[in-house]
């Protein structure tokens, strides 16, 4: 595929399409994502994302992004589910249901461990898996991005960065020639659906 | 990666890798790892396969019948009675959930230690711990007899009896830590697949896209996703690690909360943590020999894999060889008539054949495995894994039948024959396995193919760079 343009957007109908969303460019290997990356925060952009298909150490210090706040939502959910057996186990053989079995106590720390661990385990990991989905915003089926034409390298080979539009002012011509001179290829304006 | 903090290891990881046998063999990329496990999914089904599946899922249809028949009938169609309760059907449950201690452990604890060698078996591992699972959950919900209402002494729940569950019982734990343990390494096996749905996907067209599509939540891959992924799949592997000990341990418990003379042992829950691994990876290792050859992936499952799971499961004889002398050291030193009468009758009584099969299959067998030459031969490796198999089936059948069958009255005494039902309903559960591990193959990527990409980074940019 040949490398397009900032007019690539031009061929295509313009009814077709929504406002522009983002700027794209790939490149070849992590190194050269993160020190583009670099680059264009030191041009003042900081609307950036970067579509890879791995993780790539130290992309969230380039692109200045904080640390998951997930751990706390699955720590919370960890304790409910300590509370939450401990109460079931009291609750049920001690108060609502008491049965002499075995001359063993109605209620005791030590036969209550197995299931308490058990159920903090479920409940974290849920939050784990719910929670990551969630802070991700998924599941989304549709997103500008998938418009980029080479977008189906961003899970294969292709390390994408995206530089979104901020606010109104967004001038793509100039973001297509800085990416296209820090090696990006497939440079492309990304337009929202119509 | 090759430009950050990691860089002083950089060395050492090539070191690792190219003198001794490599993770990835040939020149790999990027996109040739792409290629090599997308097009699995990709291709058409071979004859081989379909024959494969055709042949497994009559299997399957056998336990589908027997379970049937077992539920119009009684559970008296298994051959289980007073004083041997417990006979084939826990037996075979307590050798399913160990099989599938492998996934687990391979993903949680060796991601844990950064054991980057586990990237290319996680995936098929993962798949055979969720399928052991469901095969093991067969045998508790249907010994119940009427498994639609086991849910009553099951699970809590309100219910118009007023009653609620004696939660003093290890097997109500064990309820639990089961459902846990399937539940949980259902969502560490999918969150895994997230980012190789997503490649399947954007390789596909039509329909096929809209399948791979729905399952893979619309992944982006965007380093946002990746933020809180990453730490969800961490936290998932340390809460794992834990669970994993704890199945195994509750299983244990079972039995080793009863006062029967082979079961009553404070031993138990290490010795069957260590069993369970050891048969986990004896079957990982069975099926994937296997896999790799038929699917042509002798370079992404290489000699250094088998090397290594071969060393795990050496290790994990050892300690169950450990066990076994334990056993019969407290036994004597503990001076009990019963405790000694249990363990002398284990290898000198009616069963004394499975009992010797069991040391032959697990402490005798895998001794070869000392021998490098021997790790790197796949027929012996394969066939070694065979005899652990069969072994560890038989060591879980030696503490369950041979402890119940010299009941404390020698006119209980009894000798335990399986009926057909038993026979039929045990190999119908492995064509379960086979049939969901045929099938996983085919629609689902086995191997983990961005945890790969981001393993061999360094040397693929290294290599391109200089």
């Amino acid at each position: 595929m040949a490398t397009t343009t900032a007019d690539t957007h031009d061929m295509i109908p313009a009814d077709a399409q929504g406002r522009p969303y983002a700027v794209a460019a790939t490149f070849d290997s992590t190194s050269d994502l993160l020190s583009a990356i670099r680059s264009v925060r030191k041009k003042g952009y900081r609307k950036l994302d970067a579509l890879t298909p791995f993780p790539v150490h130290g992309i969230d210090e380039a692109l200045g992004e904080s640390r998951s706040k997930l751990g706390y939502l699955i720590a919370a959910a960890a304790v409910v589910g300590i509370l939450a057996a401990q109460f079931l186990q009291w609750w049920t053989a001690a108060v609502d249901y008491p049965l002499i079995i075995g001359g063993k106590p109605f209620y005791a720390v030590e036969f209550s461990i197995p299931i308490t661990f058990e159920l903090m385990v479920l409940l974290a990991s849920f939050a784990a898996v719910f929670g990551m989905l969630a802070f991700n915003g998924l599941p989304r089926f549709n997103h500008p991005v998938f418009n980029y034409s080479n977008y189906s390298r961003a899970t294969d080979d292709g390390f994408v960065l995206v530089v979104e539009r901020d606010g109104n002012h967004f001038e793509p011509s100039a973001i297509v020639e800085l990416l296209n001179g820090l090696g990006g290829k497939n440079t492309e304006v990304v337009h929202e659906d119509a | 990666m090759a430009d950050l903090a990691i860089k002083p290891n950089t060395q050492l990881d090539l070191l690792e890798t190219t003198i001794d046998q490599p993770l990835v063999t040939g020149i790999p990329t990027y996109h040739s790892v792409t290629e090599s496990v997308s097009s699995i999914v990709e291709d058409r089904p071979t004859r081989f396969w379909f024959i494969l599946l055709a042949a497994t899922s009559s299997v399957m249809l056998m336990l589908f019948v027997m379970l049937g028949y077992l539920v119009a009938t009684g559970i008296g169609v298994w051959g289980n009675n007073i004083p041997i309760a417990w006979a084939w059907d826990i037996t075979n449950f307590v050798w399913w959930i160990g099989i599938g201690h492998a996934g687990t452990l391979i993903s949680a604890i060796l991601f844990l230690l950064r054991q980057r060698w586990r990237t290319a078996i996680n995936r098929a591992a993962e798949a055979m711990t969720l399928f052991a699972v469901a095969c093991a959950a067969i045998y508790p919900v249907f010994h119940t007899g009427r498994p639609w209402r086991a849910v009553y002494w099951l699970l809590p729940y309100p219910n118009t009896m007023q009653m609620w569950l004696n939660f003093r019982s290890p097997l109500e734990w064990d309820v639990f830590a089961v459902s846990t343990y399937g539940t949980v390494s259902l969502l560490f096996w999918y969150v895994g697949l997230l980012p190789d749905l997503a490649t399947i996907r954007d390789r596909a067209v039509g329909l096929r896209r809209q399948i791979y599509g729905f399952f893979s939540l619309g992944w982006r891959g965007s380093a946002n996703h990746w933020k809180h992924y990453e730490l969800a799949y961490l936290v998932l592997a340390g809460l794992s690690t834990p669970l994993v000990l704890s199945v195994h341990s509750i299983v244990s418990f079972d039995f080793a909360t009863s006062i029967l003379p082979g079961w009553h042992t404070t031993i138990f829950p290490p010795y069957f943590v260590a069993g369970a691994v050891f048969s986990g990876f004896g079957m990982v290792l069975t099926l994937l020999i296997i896999t790799r050859k038929a699917l042509n992936l002798e370079h992404l499952i290489t000699l250094k894999h088998i090397d290594y799971m071969c060393k795990v499961m050496l290790a994990t004889s050892m300690i169950v060889g450990y066990s076994y002398a334990t056993e019969y050291f407290i036994a004597w030193f503990s001076a009990v008539d019963g405790e000694r009468f249990a363990f002398y009758n284990r290898i000198t009584g009616p069963y004394a054949w499975a009992a010797w099969s069991m040391i032959l299959c697990n402490v005798v067998a895998p001794l070869p495995l000392w021998w490098k030459a021997v790790r790197a031969n796949i027929t012996l490796v394969f066939i070694i894994t065979i005899f652990v198999n069969i072994g560890m089936w038989f060591e879980r059948f030696v503490i369950i039948a041979i402890s119940l069958h010299r009941d404390f009255l020698p006119s209980s005494w009894e000798y335990f024959h399986p009926t057909y039902v038993d026979i039929c309903t045990f190999i119908g559960s492995m064509g379960l396995f086979l049939t969901l591990y045929l099938l996983f193959i085919k629609f689902v990527p086995m191997i983990a193919i961005a945890e790969v990409k981001g393993a061999i980074a360094q040397d693929i940019e290294k290599g391109a760079h200089h």
